[in-house]
């Protein structure tokens, strides 16, 4: 049977009647047709399906659609504003992405950090993304943006 | 917010990448992403077992389960008539070649094989039907180890491959090699396994079929690399549909390191379940189907040797080598530990004798094809792991016997004992370049007083090269290869002068639409604005080959500037034509066509085309419109090169190794994009460290392989990284137009052998003349007992 949840995404109301296994990744994806979240693992190691849960990162595929009834979630789709993302800015500046799979998630986790720790040293960005894995990059240059995101956010 | 202004983005500059906005921000679209109208989802159950007789299979339950619309198994695909094969496609001499059916139909050979398809409404319904089909196995001993397979006894994976040996491969001259070791001063020599590992592209593979029962086409969108070559292998070998009526369209792709050239059994699979049903159907690999489906990667056992004279000069090798091919033989598997591994056994050496042995064996476990590299890393990890042995056992500094033994800067083209022909190098130019950047007198200094203090640093050198701009067709045609390698471009100037790239490539990440682009600006004068890039789809461009062998600058790259130059040809003829001049006296620059002398009276490329299109007025015997084709086949491998050095601390205590620093000098030959090689060579690098640290994929006795998840498998984090110093030497290719050679795989060559390398020196005062990858601590701290 459906239960029915509400919540706000991206800053619209959403109604949904989901079967309570329902993960919140695949309500976002298939039900929502958010898709910018993506989905890497199944054993919640990989962080591409990382979303703000009312301001905090949380992995969505991990997350039951029904445990975020009443909260307000922020995708990919609604962090740019009319103009991107400082970290958006920094990650497309700094070539902090190849193939661009893992990019959302780990740009979420990256503004997350910076909410928590607005000036990281290196040692805290690396050890901050640890739920985030890319295999692109080796993580030179998403290093260096949100180096370039923390700078252009405090000044 | 989108769209870069830049007229002057041309060859050479740093331009941000075009592809980043809509994958910043979520829109780009990866093949999961899709939905169709009608659309229903396909899982695939997998054997448990790394070896099973299946006596039978109950499909029943699982069809009444409700959303459920078919349950199928290898008797209904062969019934269908289709012809169901997943085949090898790189034939080497006397290989052994077993049936691949697109499903298991009576015996399992590995955990992860296929043995039934589900398909339903939803994708929760379709991964709960695979549990209500019972499958009666009889469990049979399997085997993992390339090595023990071939024992006698051993496990079978085919009955018609005795000892599991799939080939019996030699190059190089066995006699003179023997020769040169019964003469040798010195012998290095070397036990070494090289593991294997998993390619963990961020995205699962995934396929969505699209089967127009009407018509009789199918549109497969798909992670691929290569969508030519599965439309091929799906037309000739799988679905039997003419191949013609299928169109491969590779979406937004997520990394793919080799894992995403090959034709498995899935994706055809879906485009059966699609015929079936008449629906489009979606199968997305779960993270831990990708562990047991994606092609692994090394899983070599070798021994090797040196032979080194009283001088320190080397003057043979010796390499015998044991090959997991895995269950069945993956599209370019034979290729691999053969063509892409004995051929690198002269390194950057003047070796005048050379001779490896290889057995490609199978195993009951994930077939092992490509992966970044592919050979080369395992050849340079081996050759490079010599040379340092051989440092020690002749008491020379290891720079001092890489330099003794270099082929000559003047020596090109260099002709190696095992087939390949380098066409340019300067190894010592690099290597200066790394010492000096990474203060390597300085550090030896460094490394004798911490020694003093019980603290034990360590420095590795690689000087690596490598082949790869896959690859004159003829050649590797004579060598066994069922495909062509040259590529494909259409240059297409339109009426209003912008104009459209079609490229036979097909990247996932290496940034081809922006490179792609800088190219054409610079060839026709156009502003990189004006030009796009199209790849990744068989229904828009000629045939092509994909993105694989970092073949996608020295190929695709090459057929883009050749069909450029026809267009310009083209232009210069009309130009000359409207200008009432002599064609011969028509210059061209930033994108202009004027006589000689007279820049003032000039015709633009635009304006050309508009005359090419309106064809108002056009010289004799011209068509009209301004485009062009190219097929370009390349006359050689290109050579990237360079010097890799790791430095490393060991703990003493605990065995932990730490890496200090990492510093890459490459020669990719002319860098069209600055900014995009050094990120190909960061994720490089990166997938080397990975394997020299922290990867490797674990079978048990059994073939049970127990890293199955990214849970128990170290994809590397951003925290075991060191950030990257990367400096290069330019030395063009001299036989493509554009002076390019590769990039996307160097690093992943260069790193296993650099890293391996500083920690063997960091544990040189306990005696330790070699460690197998990944390093743990474990393996360190024992060796350190």
């Amino acid at each position: 049977m459906g239960i029915s949840i509400e919540l706000e995404v991206n800053g619209a109301s959403v109604s949904e009647e989901v079967e309570p296994r329902l993960l919140l990744a695949h309500l976002l994806r298939e039900e929502l047709g958010l898709t910018g979240t993506k989905i890497g693992c199944d054993t919640s190691q990989c962080g591409s399906c990382t979303i703000l849960l009312d301001g905090q990162a949380v992995k969505s595929c991990t997350v039951l659609a029904v445990q975020a009834d009443g909260s307000e979630i922020t995708t990919i789709e609604g962090l740019a504003n009319g103009e991107y993302h400082p970290m958006q800015q920094a990650f497309w500046d700094n070539h902090g992405l190849q193939c661009g799979f893992c990019t959302p998630g780990m740009i979420i986790s990256c503004v997350d950090l910076l909410s928590t720790n607005p000036q990281p040293s290196e040692d805290e960005i690396r050890h901050g993304l640890e739920g985030n894995l890319c295999r692109c990059t080796g993580y030179h240059n998403i290093v260096r943006a949100v180096q370039t995101a923390a700078e252009t956010m405090n000044g | 917010m989108a769209g870069e202004s830049n007229g002057a983005a041309g060859f050479g500059s740093s331009i941000r990448r075009r592809e980043d906005p809509e994958l910043i921000t979520g829109r780009a679209k990866y093949t999961d992403d899709l939905q169709l109208a009608g659309m229903v989802y396909c899982t695939i159950l997998r054997s448990d077992y790394a070896h099973a007789g299946i006596n039978s299979i109950d499909t029943s339950e699982a069809e009444a389960l409700d959303g459920v619309l078919g349950v199928y198994t290898a008797k209904d695909i062969e019934a269908s008539g289709v012809p169901g094969g997943v085949p090898v496609g790189w034939l080497l001499p006397g290989l052994k070649t077993p049936e691949h059916y697109m499903l298991a139909k009576d015996t399992t050979r590995y955990v992860g094989d296929g043995v039934a398809i589900v398909v339903a409404e939803d994708q929760y319904t379709a991964h709960d039907a695979l549990e209500l089909i019972y499958v009666d196995y009889e469990p049979r001993d399997g085997v993992a180890d390339p090595k023990k397979a071939t024992a006698d006894g051993a496990p079978l994976v085919h009955d018609d491959a005795p000892n599991n040996i799939a080939f019996d491969w030699e190059i190089g001259d066995k006699e003179s090699t023997d020769a040169a070791f019964a003469n040798a001063a010195h012998v290095a020599s070397l036990d070494i396994v090289n593991n294997r590992l998993i390619p963990n592209a961020m995205e699962p593979r995934a396929a969505l079929a699209d089967y127009n029962n009407i018509t009789g086409e199918l549109v497969l969108y798909m992670t691929t690399q290569n969508p030519h070559i599965h439309r091929l292998l799906m037309s000739l070998a799988s679905l039997g549909l003419p191949e013609h009526k299928i169109r491969v369209i590779a979406p937004e792709v997520g990394g793919g390191f080799g894992s995403k050239i090959h034709h498995y059994a899935d994706e055809a699979i879906a485009s059966w379940a699609s015929m079936q049903v008449g629906r489009p159907v979606k199968w997305t690999a779960t993270r831990t189907e990708t562990y047991i489906t994606d092609a692994h990667g090394r899983d070599h056992v070798t021994h090797g040797e040196m032979a080194i004279d009283a001088d320190g000069r080397f003057i043979g090798l010796r390499v015998d080598t044991y090959a997991a091919m895995g269950a069945y033989l993956s599209t370019f598997a034979p290729a691999v530990p053969t063509y892409l591994y004995g051929t690198l056994m002269s390194g950057e050496y003047d070796l005048p004798a050379i001779y490896c042995h290889v057995y490609g064996v199978f195993t009951h476990t994930v077939p092992v094809d490509a992966y970044r590299g592919a050979g080369r890393p395992e050849a340079t990890f081996i050759v490079e792991r010599l040379v340092d042995e051989a440092a020690r056992v002749t008491g020379l500094d290891p720079a001092e016997i890489r330099r003794r033994n270099f082929i000559s800067p003047d020596a090109f083209p260099y002709q190696t004992q095992v087939a390949l022909a380098y066409d340019s190098g300067n190894y010592i130019g690099a290597l200066d370049k790394a010492l000096e950047a990474i203060g390597y007198d300085d550090f030896r200094k460094e490394q004798a007083a911490a020694r003093e203090q019980g603290k034990y640093l360590g420095l590795g050198l690689s000087t690596y090269i490598e082949a790869c701009g896959l690859a004159p067709s003829a050649v590797v045609g004579s060598l066994g290869a069922q495909a062509g390698q040259w590529e494909s471009a259409v240059v297409r100037v339109h009426a209003t002068g912008k104009v459209t790239v079609y490229s036979g490539c097909s990247g996932h990440g290496q940034g081809h639409e922006t490179t792609f682009a800088q190219i054409v600006a610079s060839a026709l004068g156009v502003p990189y604005d004006d030009i796009d890039v199209v790849e990744g789809d068989t229904g828009s461009m000629p045939h092509g080959w994909g993105t694989y062998g970092s073949r996608s600058a020295a190929t695709g790259g090459s057929a883009i500037a050749s069909a450029a130059e026809k267009v310009v040809d083209k232009a210069r003829t009309i130009a000359a034509h409207l200008l009432e001049a002599a064609e011969e006296d028509i210059e061209f620059e930033d994108g202009n066509f004027f006589v000689k002398g007279s820049p003032d009276q000039s015709q633009s490329l635009p304006d050309v085309a508009l005359q090419a299109y309106l064809a108002h007025n056009l010289p004799k015997g011209i068509e009209p419109a301004l485009e062009a084709t190219s097929f370009y086949d390349p006359a050689n491998f290109v050579y990237p090169f360079g010097t890799h050095i790791a430095i490393v601390e060991v703990c003493s205590q605990t065995g932990n190794v730490t890496l200090q620093r990492y510093l890459a000098v490459d020669d990719v030959g002319n860098v069209i994009n600055p900014m995009i090689v050094d990120g190909q060579v960061h994720g490089g690098i990166a997938q080397g460290i990975g394997q020299s640290l922290y990867e490797t994929a674990v079978y048990d006795e059994g073939a049970n392989l127990l890293s199955g998840t990214m849970l128990d498998y170290a994809v590397p984090k951003a925290h075991f990284m060191p950030s990257f110093e990367t400096d290069r030497t330019v030395t063009p290719c001299p036989h493509n137009p554009l002076g390019v050679k590769g990039v996307g795989e160097a690093g992943s060559i260069a790193s296993p052998a650099a890293v391996v390398n500083a920690v063997v020196d960091a544990l040189s005062p306990f005696g330790v003349t070699h460690i197998d990858m990944p390093v743990t601590s474990e393996k360190v701290w024992n060796a350190m007992k």
